[in-house]
């Protein structure tokens, strides 16, 4: 299917590295270029990694890479305001609104976000130079290069994302939406890096939104690095909803301090190729993470959940949960992976992965992995693909419910275990129905967009 | 002649004093009482007596038919006859009730040096002490206590009390989460069992289970001291007052 | 904790029963693996010019292959050169009775509890010892011959049903499989075979004993049960060596095909020598075992106790190809000290209406790594198949490792498949519990996890079972801490 093989697109992709350097160098500091050189070694060490592979044991990466991309190493140079030509699928939502497009931060003439005090929302690139201490600390530290091939990927090539600080003490109300918009005429390869310092005892809600605007052919590759210190209260919610011809590798690296509680819920209700790479490091005691995950895929869709729960230290819980609907020729993948590692004693680490295959031509492949190395510790895992549960449709049915009303009921239901743990209300109820359109088939994937590329 | 004695008896939990100084002795045939509010020790000093590691004995002395209990493995105070009646009994996956209560019955059996029971016996006791505490078949057919109703766990607390004989039985809150029809089966079975030459150790917060095992003396229990004796008017005045004046009268 | 800390120091010292050797007068061959070696084994069995073909052309895929490095193993490198590839107990080429035998090897044997002498022997098993690389002594087999069933050496098999070995050998398991396959398929030397015909209920257990004794050898043996229409036959293995510093090669093939309506068990207690306390020597088990449930309603079960061997590396497998088949799976895998196991078991679903079940209960101690691998596939065809597997860590100590990699392919949507998997210790209010009823730590641990293993070892033929559940004690105790 693709056009090219993956090591000729690995060297053509180093070349493009090494012919543009001073480009992608240009007005950064040397915090984020020096560690360049070695991202693309361990790049081109490991390579696309091939299909098969341990990681990457039911995704074939080249349905991504072995298309023909143009790439960017400046802004776009942007004629319309983003804001007047997109509305957002979750309107309605008070929140504070960030836009970048094409992976880079789009300034609103210089406009100030009303933050509350100390809250820092920059572009990736204006951080860098103006917070070097928080750069020098947590920039590429929590990413493995060495094992993390398409992460290197991107911290050799990153220039833009976006920066965002939440100082010691401070609780945002509000969330901060951020908005993810690709558009443009041309094929384009993107490579997003994003760093997010929550302080000591803080609390902020980030809603992230991933949506393309006109109908080329896109690669996102998105690397997001979160720290969490002690006692902060994190929580990310992933909206992806992208056209069919976009491809998108999502990686997010998150550190957890002691006392810390995060929440990761990706939602992906649209896209042609999806694969997420969601680490979460307990490196803390007492550290809790919840990861939550809901997948609704059609067509020939094909998404990828990657789960790696890192329990550091004793005395930290974890909690997972991902459900996959699978529609037409659609494929999934869940591999979730939990390391208990020596010593972390009194560790709970529960997981969860269910799916509904809808058709015959569907396939759900699934891999979750425990690997404990202490012995006081709770930990379980599930597994199970199905089909809607027939007795129940008959039993809705006995109380005249029409049979397609029945089955929206019960795939609804099926995911709603997944919504039920978003900790922003208004939220979850536009989730509700995001899902509830998006299984109806009524969903046009941008509501207010006006491309209707679907 | 003295069956328990325990003389000015400390234990901490995680560092915690929990029992500061205790002095009880019970004698053969008698019924004690243990009362108290929650927190104040009761079931502490159960486990203590029974050798649980989680607790750690700071001070004094416990002489079990004059030997010293406290260097005593738990298996081995089970063996000489000293048995604890769970609040809350263990879950034993797998584990059948049969073999369980045989390996127990063998191993009480050898510290005395006794042959082993044959299985012809031990299913003829089986059957008998069953009937103690109207038991279930069923039950003795499962893994011990998976799966079993609360006042099933304590039931199966009472039929192994009557299959391993002990000098000495220590029930631990037994009425705690019973209804009125199982209290009463679990404290005929202990009224059945009893005779003069074992003793029994009841604690409980309220008075009722006291209406149906009726104690000689009554104790209680209070921040890790007995602060009270008496007969067994002393539980009746509890259930009445409460135990508001206990702490009262304490802490003057 | 002290009190549980001493017997740990104690029991751990507990020897490995088997580990004695006997002076037997051995028939060897140079070490090392070459072409000529592979000849010379083919010429010393007085093999067909077709099975040396096979076993050349294994060698030269063999050549071509790397070792699998997939296995959450630690496995030092093998020095192939430094084997002795066959190794025999000085025989004369057939026994007419017991009284030829070498009487140490029948002392050795009865060590073992495997009394050769049928007046002896259990009723209702009929064993096939084999030592080394060679079968010693198939016991009953003119009992089973009345019935048409075969049950011999391979060797004999090889020389007696050439045309039978050549239809089925390699039919389930190609010479080219996997690495460890390709380098049984090439120096193989022994192993039993068995046959049961149409129709044939197998009067009684068969059973092999496998024994390594000879040092710097590796075992290499096959065994092949070919189970015809509607027949039934449960087998059972069995494996022991003495205990030795250096680590010996086990390199096993296991094939059995089973046709329409037909059913087989089989079982195995593997204990082979884990190496002492601190990790030295022990057994490399490397085994492919694989079964064909070829007809429709055919059925096959797994049940395995493993207690030994310093490294395991095992997935019996099932290909459910013929409609409504059915495969089980039942597992105990113990590790302690310093061994490594990383086993589990492959169901295919190919056919409609095709079932399978895994139960797999690990039991890590030690410094011990304990791996559950497996994997369910439904293939696109294979409509209305089902899979339940359940599997299982116990962990008993903090310095081992217990781990599940599960890997569930689901191509066709009308396949229910259900994975769940628990990680526990045994608590230690179980075993104050057990204490104040009187019970030891120690006892009170035994009980726990034969109690734990209770479903899998249910499955094994009653004499098994009870030594498994011997074996399980010893292989643990003192291992709480």
């Amino acid at each position: 299917m693709s056009e090219i093989d993956s090591n000729t697109m690995k060297y053509k992709l180093i070349n493009m590295y090494q012919q543009n350097k001073a480009a992608i160098e240009e007005g950064l500091p040397d915090v984020v270029n020096r560690v360049r050189e070695n991202a693309i070694r361990d790049f081109d060490r490991q390579g696309i990694p091939e299909k098969g592979s341990e990681a990457y044991k039911y995704t074939d990466l080249m349905r991504a890479f072995g298309k023909t991309y143009g790439y960017s190493f400046k802004a776009p140079k942007t004629d319309v305001d983003p804001e007047t030509i997109f509305q957002c699928a979750v309107p309605d939502l008070d929140t504070y609104t960030i836009l970048l497009e094409n992976g880079w931060f789009y300034n609103k003439s210089g406009e100030q976000l009303n933050l509350p005090k100390g809250i820092i929302v920059r572009s990736f690139r204006d951080a860098a130079t103006e917070f070097p201490e928080l750069f020098e600390k947590h920039y590429n530290k929590y990413l493995e290069s060495h094992k993390e091939s398409i992460a290197s990927f991107n911290t050799a090539f990153a220039q833009d994302g976006l920066f965002l600080h939440i100082p010691d003490g401070v609780v945002l109300e509000k969330p901060i939406q951020i908005i993810n918009l690709l558009r443009g005429g041309n094929p384009l390869l993107v490579n997003q890096r994003n760093l997010i310092v929550v302080g000591k005892n803080s609390q902020a809600k980030v809603i992230v939104c991933d949506h393309t605007l006109s109908q080329q052919n896109f690669f996102a590759n998105t690397v997001t690095e979160v720290f969490i210190d002690e006692s902060a209260v994190f929580d990310y919610y992933s909206i992806q909803n992208q056209h069919n011809q976009s491809s998108q590798i999502s990686s997010i690296f998150v550190n957890q301090m002691k006392n810390s509680n995060s929440l990761l819920n990706t939602l992906t209700l649209h896209g042609g190729f999806v694969r997420n790479n969601i680490h979460v490091k307990l490196a803390g005691e007492h550290a809790e993470a919840n990861v939550y995950g809901l997948s609704l895929v059609d067509g020939k869709q094909h998404v990828d959940n990657f789960t790696f729960v890192d329990h550091a230290v004793a005395n930290c819980n974890s909690n997972e949960l991902y459900k996959n609907v699978l529609d037409d020729e659609a494929t999934a993948a869940f591999n979730g992976r939990i390391l208990v590692r020596e010593d972390a004693q009194k560790t709970q680490a529960f997981q969860s992965n269910k799916n509904i295959c809808l058709t015959q031509e569907a396939k759900m492949y699934t891999k979750p992995q425990l690997e404990i190395y202490a012995d006081d510790v709770k930990c379980s895992h599930g597994a199970t693909i199905g089909q809607i549960d027939e007795e129940a449709l008959f039993y809705l049915k006995s109380r005249g419910i029409g049979g397609h009303e029945a089955r929206m009921m019960l795939m609804h239901a099926f995911a709603y275990e997944v919504l039920s743990h978003i900790r922003v209300p208004v939220l979850m109820e536009r989730y509700g129905d995001l899902v509830e359109k998006r299984l109806r088939g009524e969903f046009s994937k941008c509501e207010g967009c006006f491309v209707h590329c679907n | 002649m003295v069956m328990l004695k325990i003389n000015n008896l400390k234990a901490s939990v995680d560092g915690k004093e929990i029992l500061k100084g205790i002095n009880l002795e019970v004698k053969p045939g008698e019924v004690h009482a243990i009362m108290g509010p929650n927190g104040s020790g009761k079931s502490t000093l159960a486990s203590v007596l029974a050798g649980n590691e989680n607790f750690e004995v700071t001070e004094g002395e416990v002489s079990f038919f004059n030997k010293d209990l406290l260097v005593m493995a738990p298996e081995d105070r089970a063996r000489a006859g000293l048995f604890l009646s769970f609040q809350y009994p263990i879950e034993i996956p797998g584990v059948s009730m049969v073999n369980f209560m045989k390996a127990a019955v063998n191993e009480k059996r050898k510290y005395n040096g006794q042959e082993p029971i044959s299985a012809q016996d031990f299913l003829k006791m089986l059957r008998d002490k069953k009937k103690v505490v109207e038991m279930d078949d069923r039950l003795t057919s499962r893994s011990v206590n998976e799966g079993f109703s609360g006042g099933e766990k304590k039931k199966n607390e009472i039929f192994q009390m009557a299959m391993l004989e002990p000098k000495l039985s220590i029930l631990d809150e037994t009425d705690s989460g019973l209804d009125i029809d199982a209290l009463r089966i679990v404290a005929n079975g202990v009224n059945k069992l009893k005779t003069a030459n074992t003793s029994t150790i009841v604690i409980t917060h309220y008075q009722r289970l006291l209406d149906y095992i009726v104690p000689d003396v009554v104790h209680i229990l209070y921040n890790g001291r007995i602060v009270k004796t008496g007969g067994k008017d002393l539980a009746l005045e509890l259930e009445e007052k409460g135990y508001d004046w206990i702490k009262e009268e304490v802490n003057v | 904790m002290s009190e549980q800390d001493k017997i740990l120091n104690e029991v751990t010292q507990n020897d490995y029963k088997y580990g004695f050797h006997s002076d037997i007068e051995q028939d060897d061959i140079p070490k090392g693996l070459s072409e000529d070696v592979v000849r010379l084994i083919s010429a010393k069995k007085n093999e067909p010019e077709w099975l040396l073909e096979y076993r050349l052309n294994a060698y030269r895929n063999w050549l071509e292959m790397k070792m699998p490095k997939w296995a959450h193993l630690k496995i030092p490198e093998i020095n192939y050169q430094d084997i002795i590839f066959y190794s025999a107990p000085k025989q004369q080429a057939k026994y007419e009775s017991l009284d030829e035998v070498d009487p140490e090897l029948i002392e050795t044997f009865n060590k073992l509890g495997i009394p050769l002498d049928e007046q002896k022997m259990l009723s209702g098993v009929a064993v096939d010892a084999v030592m080394d690389s060679i079968s010693v002594k198939t016991t009953f087999r003119d009992v089973l011959a009345e019935k048409g069933v075969i049950f011999c050496s391979f060797s004999e098999a090889v020389q007696e049903h050439p045309d039978l070995i050549q239809k089925y050998m390699g039919s389930v398991v190609p010479s080219n499989d996997n690495y460890f396959a390709a380098l049984n398929s090439a120096v193989f030397s022994d192993g039993s075979f068995c046959f049961i015909p149409k129709g044939v209920r197998c009067p009684m257990e068969l059973s092999t004993y496998f024994r390594i004794n000879a040092a710097n050898t590796g075992q290499f043996e096959r065994t092949l049960i070919v189970a015809e229409e509607g027949s039934y036959v449960s087998y059972l293995e069995g494996c022991t060596a003495p205990m030795r510093d250096e680590n010996q090669l086990h390199a096993a093939i296991v094939e059995i095909v089973i046709a329409a309506d037909a059913e087989v068990k089989y079982s195995t207690v593997q204990n082979w020598y884990p190496g002492n306390k601190n990790g030295k020597g022990g057994i490399f088990n490397f085994v492919t075992k694989r079964g064909l449930c070829q007809g429709k309603n055919s059925k096959l079960r797994w049940s395995q106790v493993e207690t030994g061997s310093a490294v395991t590396w095992k997935y019996p497998s099932t290909l459910l190809i013929g409609d409504n088949s059915s495969a089980e799976f039942y597992s105990v895998a113990v590790t302690n000290n310093h061994q490594q196991a990383d086993t589990g078991t492959k169901m295919i679903h190919i056919g409609k209406n095709t079932k399978s079940t895994v139960v797999s209960k690990g039991i890590s101690a030690g410094k011990s790594q304990n791996s559950y691998r497996g994997l369910v596939k439904v293939t696109k065809r294979a409509e209305g198949a089902r899979n339940f597997s359940q599997c299982d860590s116990l962990l008993l100590g903090d310095r081992c490792g217990a781990h599940t990699f599960p890997y569930v392919e689901c191509e066709n949507n009308t396949a229910i498949l259900e994975h769940e998997a628990t990680t526990s210790k045994i608590g230690e209010d179980q075993i104050f519990y057990c204490n104040q009823r009187g019970i030891s730590t120690e006892d009170a641990i035994g009980m726990i996890v034969n109690g734990y293993a209770k479903e899998v070892l249910n499955t094994l033929p009653m004499e098994f079972a009870v030594e498994a559940q011997k074996l399980l004690q010893i292989s643990l105790e003192g291992s709480v801490g």
